[in-house]
């Protein structure tokens, strides 16, 4: 398929079935290989739609300073259409996130500010939330609270997945920023009766629960529980262990909160096929395993890649 | 046999440090209770006005107990619960 440029090429990205993990001809699941996007990931998809509105709506003007929380993806794509269209971006990132992360950010010229590893991505979020109070003329377009990132997925994610699998019965996405889950699941719930809408949440060690009281806790201001049916906590060792079975199983290499969301949408298709039922399970390929080789998530046993990736930030 | 309860680190201090603790009770606020009375002051940390606070998260088997049947939401023996706060995830 041919583009003008490589910001033109972003979506339409592949569904593909998965014959060896399905569990019948009748319960079937179809990962959509986000990382097929233009700096590898989902986010690009929330990142343009939220740099163009900025735009559009004049708080972003040539030569800006973008500002934005990050704990690798968005940042990363942010850091890509910074590049090609002169912004400044600044990225506040916990310390406990892969060093390939980084190196990514920095090549693509955006300047990283460290938070503390412990509060993982809430420390960022309120780090930001500060750096934005100090410097006005910064633009923070602010991820977990942006229309715009739910929008893009409202308005691309959510009809390519219907075009191609129409018959689809449940949708299955980490959640992080709650964008995915928000966009495609209002999207979805809107022209499909009864259709599933499932969060796979990863479940990190304790270092990022690292909270000093309950009070600093956070939830996405995107986010609605109503537009969920169902909410699963899925820990890093069911992570690597679907991450591996991915690679081994159907050939896709994934990043590991792909694991967390395979596992989810498996345990999913082990009750329909209990129950009897046939579905149509779709779920999203964030990205690919190359970010997070250094982890060590993807070689040893499983209980060594398990303590390793313990205190990071894995998805 | 009985339930097991998993303690975030914020909330160990009600627990005399113990990372795990057991109890009983048909729903999850049943459990509650049970709890309070071995480890008073952790029902105020994850309850108001009879729901659970608006960052605690607690999961039954790995599911969020807020899309089953909240605090009401029964519990046997042998299940997993999980409390976490609620923190901002990858993005």
């Amino acid at each position: 398929m041919r583009y003008d440029s490589l910001l033109d090429s972003l979506g339409r990205t592949p569904l593909v079935g998965l014959p060896t993990l399905s569990p019948s001809p009748t319960v079937r699941l179809w990962a959509k290989l986000e990382d097929r996007n233009p700096t590898g990931s989902v986010k690009d998809r929330p990142a343009l739609r939220m740099v163009e509105a900025a735009e559009a709506a004049g708080t972003l003007t040539p030569g800006a300073t973008i500002l934005e929380p990050t704990s690798g993806n968005t940042g990363i794509s942010l850091a890509m259409a910074a590049k090609l269209k002169g912004y400044r971006l600044i990225c506040v990132m916990p310390e406990n996130t892969s060093e390939e992360r980084r190196q990514l950010l920095r090549m693509w010229g955006a300047e990283i500010i460290a938070s503390p590893a412990a509060g993982g991505s809430n420390e960022a979020v309120r780090v930001a939330k500060g750096l934005a109070a100090e410097n006005p003329d910064w633009v923070m377009l602010y991820q977990y609270g942006n229309p715009g990132n739910a929008a893009a997925h409202y308005e691309t994610t959510g009809p390519e997945l219907l075009e191609d699998l129409p018959e689809i019965t449940h949708f299955v996405a980490g959640l992080g920023t709650t964008g995915t889950l928000m966009g495609v699941g209002r999207y979805l719930r809107e022209k499909v009766p009864g259709v599933q809408i499932v969060a796979a949440e990863p479940r990190y060690g304790e270092l990022v629960y690292g909270l000093r009281n309950l009070d600093e806790g956070f939830v996405p201001e995107l986010y609605d529980e109503s537009v969920l049916t169902s909410r699963f906590s899925v820990g890093p060792r069911d992570a690597v262990k679907r991450t591996r079975e991915l690679l081994e199983l159907e050939g896709i290499f994934a990043g590991i909160s792909t694991g967390a969301v395979a596992h989810a949408a498996l345990g999913i298709a082990r009750k329909v096929v209990a129950a009897g039922e046939s579905a149509d399970i779709a779920f999203i390929v964030a990205d690919g395993g190359w970010k997070y080789l250094s982890t060590g998530a993807y070689e040893g046993t499983i209980d060594e890649a398990e303590d390793s990736i313990e205190d990071q930030l894995w998805a | 046999m009985a339930v097991e309860v998993r303690i975030p680190t914020i909330l160990r201090q009600y627990t005399d440090g113990a990372k795990t603790v057991e109890g009983s009770g048909d729903t999850l606020s049943a459990l509650v209770d049970d709890l309070e009375s071995r480890h008073p002051g952790l029902r105020d940390r994850l309850m108001e006005n009879g729901e659970l606070r608006r960052f605690v998260n607690v999961y039954l088997n790995d599911e969020d107990v807020r899309f089953l049947d909240g605090v009401k939401t029964s519990v046997s023996d042998g299940d997993s619960v999980t409390v976490l706060p609620a923190v901002a995830g990858g993005a």
